[in-house]
């Protein structure tokens, strides 16, 4: 399985790097792969569905116990089959539905990249795994959904489309650690096996499921799907209909059987289900989009799949399986026949679509498309509907089953309305003239356009028709799922039931519906949806917050800056210190060591305050030196000669320095505007030197071990031959730190003799302009000595 | 450490402090010798008690010594300190070649954000 994942990426990775000189051979290139994981795919089938997963793991991170797990089961290789098999038609197709203009190569790459992710997705036990994965779908969709990135509302719907399902993958992420916490396990089998209860439990499930309903594209977070349509249309058909929609279907399966019976659960699939399949199915029937309507088309299903596989019992779970391929063989042909019409007309809009009926070919597989999402008989969407039924009113999942029954059947009868409506909007004459048609535009699309979606059409007629050895086959698949779900069948006809008679009311008033709003006019800018609302004012709220903190906190003044982190950081000592300081004990600081010392503290701090008097940028630098010097004797007192001289020393050289240099400026400080008033930046000040001081005195009796120094005391004739410990910790033993030392000396040093060349530079340049009669009345140096 | 070295840090942190948030250069590396200075003395003094010199065979018990290891940080601290403002000095003395002044000036796009928080430059226009 991993190598398979490999070959992907390698494939990908080859056409995005080779890019414009692989421009005509990218998607041939990128169908092998498919193929090659479809046909090992259906050798291992047999075993697979018998009951025997493969496995195959890798360590990551072995200290944190993090490994790639990867198990194929039976839905996984469900999902596995249509993730390569829908993948192979769309690129196949693909290689003729863009032309010259696109960067082939790196939509085929991205193409490559999502299946590789995808299929590590519906394939991973780990739990991180499986969220790695479900990110790097959301990556792959997000760059072909920006794939027109000149259009700012691609690249505005890329945006939602990431940050709607990023932030519901980080929301999946807290829940599956919690889960794997409560459980004890990283892995989804493991998981299922524990089965944890209690606890953190409904409230990572509850996390669990807003993930799935952000991927998904379920109420609330419904609004982005529309908006995903900016993609070219075979990525739409691949990603945002027939896989990676279905990604939090795939957890929600899994999770289901053995979590459905927790309080939380049920609620929220039928409530956020139903509002998907209500709402989507409304808003399809105002799009005058052939592709928008199908992207509502697709919240609505999607809706009646979460439905059906997060109920949970052994009928759902079953009926969910057989609906989700249903699902995904009548969508994704939808999506690629649109592609096809509008390729051949110029046009998605349903008024404007017209002598799509000559096309044969298309049109049978639009009609065959349109009778399985209709759930029309002999299809394989009126199977699969009647099994959906069927399953809902045997029950077992309490009250929200019933409301679910309801609620599928009005969403089947909106799904028959607006199905009749995109179907004779695609194959009939549009109602406004054909102003926006060209006719040497329409053309017979080629082969290539329209076999993928016709070989679909056929499978979901074909599959209706051999209703029962495909549903003994699902029901194999299921069984990966829930046990309780094996055995179970499809039938075409299965006498007059309960599920015939709603099937056929759908029918009826789907029917019905469509013929009484047929003539209303539907509105192509129809209102946004509250959760649109919701999500452009949250975005913009961010936005325009993050602005105004940026505003405030980032104010461009220097000392501003420096005074609110000193504050902040004299704050969180200051707090800790004010805590503790009831504690401290005062008894094991002396008042002073020696009189001397109290002299020469005092006399120093005197020395350092007249530096910040000081008017003069003289007496300022001689107040430093003195300061410094004063310091010196203090280190003395302290036991410390060696860093008396040094003191010393470094003293007498930085006052040179001082000197030279202020000899070059002018004698009294530069009169800057103040950022704050004088009496804020001494309160400030002062508040930053006792909370160092009073870290000082508490960090000076906090002392539990031995200092190293008697290691130090005791090494240093022997060793080293030297007998100041100090002089031999510095060339010796710490000889590394010295020579590190030593080289910031030197940089130091040649930075400044750069920066004294520059400015002698400069200022020769100044006389040299002065001494000249460059009449310039600009003021400004002639072009020659810029 | 004694009461009188914490007042003398104490008193050191604040006039650097009080210096470095100054907006002309040469203030702010005077604040800046200060601080070093207080530095060296705070980890000097908290890290050790004042006794015997460490070094062997002036008198004094090699026990009695007075720990070398901060007095071995701060010697090298020290240097580099004469390091940092020879360095510093340099920049104040290159601005002022260039600019007349030594005066640290604000940030002006950071000042125009502070300004007009709710304008957004940031996006391309359709094309």
């Amino acid at each position: 399985m991993l190598i398979l994942l490999i070959v992907y990426a390698a494939v990908a990775a080859v056409c995005l790097i080779g890019h414009r000189r692989l421009d005509r051979v990218a998607f041939p290139l990128s169908t092998v792969p498919h193929i090659v994981t479809f046909a090992w795919l259906i050798s291992v089938a047999p075993s697979v569905l018998d009951g025997d997963p493969m496995v195959a793991s890798i360590d990551w991170v072995g200290q944190l116990g993090l490994s790639i797990d990867l198990r194929l089961d039976g839905f996984g290789l469900l999902m596995g089959l249509l993730v390569t098999g829908v993948g192979a038609l769309v690129t196949v197709y693909s290689s003729g539905y863009f032309s010259e203009s696109y960067e082939r190569a790196r939509i085929a790459g991205l193409l490559g990249v999502f299946a590789a992710a995808m299929l590590g997705l519906v394939w991973s036990d780990g739990l991180l795994t499986l969220f790695v994965f479900w990110e790097l779908t959301s990556v792959a969709s997000f760059l072909l959904i920006g794939t027109d990135d000149r259009s700012a509302t691609a690249r505005a719907a890329a945006l939602r489309a990431l940050l709607v399902t990023g932030i519901g993958g980080l929301s999946l992420l807290a829940g599956l650690v919690l889960l794997g916490i409560a459980g004890g396990t990283t892995t989804i089998s493991g998981l299922l096996a524990a089965d944890p209860s209690g606890g953190v439990v409904p409230a990572a499930l509850v996390l669990v499921l807003v993930g799935t309903a952000t991927k998904s594209a379920q109420f609330p977070f419904q609004f982005w799907l529309p908006g995903a349509m900016a993609a070219p249309t075979p990525v739409s058909a691949y990603l945002h209909s027939a896989t990676m929609v279905k990604a939090g279907i795939v957890v929600v399966a899994r999770l289901a059987p053995t979590f459905a019976d927790v309080a939380v659960w049920r609620p929220i699939i039928v409530v956020c289900g139903l509002g998907s399949v209500l709402l989507g199915g409304v808003r399809s029937m105002r799009q005058q989009d052939a592709k928008l309507a199908l992207a509502h088309g697709t919240v609505s299903q999607l809706g009646l799949i979460m439905i059906l596989v997060g109920l949970g019992t052994p009928a759902t779970t079953y009926a969910g399986v057989a609906v989700l391929l249903a699902h995904a063989l009548f969508k994704a042909s939808w999506f690629l026949a649109v592609g096809a019409v509008d390729h051949a007309t110029g046009t998605r809009d349903l008024r404007r679509i017209r002598g799509v009926r000559r096309f044969g070919v298309l049109a049978t597989a639009v009609v065959l498309a349109a009778a399985s999402m209709a759930a029309i008989p002999p299809t394989f969407g009126f199977v699969t509907k009647e099994g959906a039924l069927e399953a809902l009113i045997e029950g077992g999942a309490g009250w929200p089953g019933t409301l679910a029954l309801v609620g599928v059947v009005l969403g089947s009868l909106l799904t028959v309305a607006y199905t009749i409506r995109l179907a004779l909007g695609v194959l009939g004459d549009g109602t406004i003239a054909a102003d926006a048609i060209d006719p040497e535009h329409l053309h017979r699309p080629g082969p290539v356009l329209v076999g993928p979606p016709a070989l679909l059409a056929l499978l979901g007629l074909a599959a209706g028709l051999a209703a029962g050895p495909v549903g003994a086959w699902l029901a194999r698949v299921a069984a990966s799922l829930d046990p309780a779900s094996g055995g179970r069948e499809l039938y075409l006809w299965h006498g007059f039931t309960p599920a015939l008679g709603l099937s056929a009311f759908a029918l009826i008033g789907g029917g019905a519906l469509w013929w009484s709003t047929r003539a209303a006019t539907a509105t192509t800018d129809a209102p946004r949806s509250l959760s649109t609302i919701a999500y452009d004012r949250g975005y913009e709220g961010v936005l325009s917050g993050s602005r105004r903190v940026t505003g405030v906190t980032q104010s461009g003044s220097l000392p501003l800056y420096l005074g609110i982190v000193l504050l902040s950081v004299a704050a969180a000592a200051g707090a800790a210190l004010a805590t503790h300081a009831g504690s401290f004990d005062w008894s094991a600081v002396p008042l002073a060591n020696s009189p001397l010392e109290v002299v020469a503290c005092g006399a120093t701090a005197l020395s350092a305050l007249a530096v910040a008097v000081a008017r003069q940028r003289f007496a300022a630098a001689l107040a430093l030196g003195g300061s410094g010097y004063l310091l010196a004797l203090v280190f003395l007192l302290q036991g410390a000669p060696d860093l008396a001289v040094t003191q010393f020393l470094v003293e007498t050289v930085t006052i040179a320095v001082y000197l030279l240099v202020l000899a070059r400026l002018p004698q009294r400080f530069s009169a800057a505007p103040d950022w704050a008033p004088l009496g804020v930046r001494i309160a400030v000040s002062v508040v930053i030197g006792l909370s160092v001081a009073g870290f000082a005195l508490q960090a000076s009796t906090a002392r539990t071990d031995p200092s190293v120094a008697e290691e130090y005391i005791a090494r240093s004739e022997p060793e080293a031959g030297g007998r100041n410990v100090v002089n031999v910790i510095i060339v010796d033993f710490r000889g590394f730190d010295t020579m590190g030392e030593i080289t910031v000396l030197a940089i130091a040093g040649a930075g400044v003799i750069n920066l004294v060349a520059a400015a002698r530079r400069e200022q020769r340049r100044k006389q040299l302009l002065d001494g000249t009669d460059v009449k310039d009345l600009s003021g400004r140096a002639p072009e020659v000595w810029r | 450490m004694s009461i009188a070295q914490a007042g003398l840090i104490a008193v050191l942190f604040s006039v650097g402090t009080f210096l470095v948030l100054h907006r002309s250069l040469t203030r702010i590396i005077l604040g800046i010798g200060l601080l070093g200075n207080a530095v060296n003395l705070l980890i000097l003094t908290s890290g050790s008690v004042p006794d015997g010199v460490p070094i062997l065979g002036t008198g004094s018990d090699p026990a009695d010594f007075t720990d070398p290891v901060p007095q071995a940080l701060v010697l090298t601290a020290i240097v580099i300190g004469l390091a940092i403002v020879a360095f510093l000095l340099s920049m104040a003395y290159r601005s002022w070649t260039i600019d007349g002044n030594d005066v640290v000036e604000d940030d002006l796009s950071d000042r125009r954000i502070a300004a007009e928080p709710d304008v957004d430059e940031d996006f391309g226009e359709e094309t």
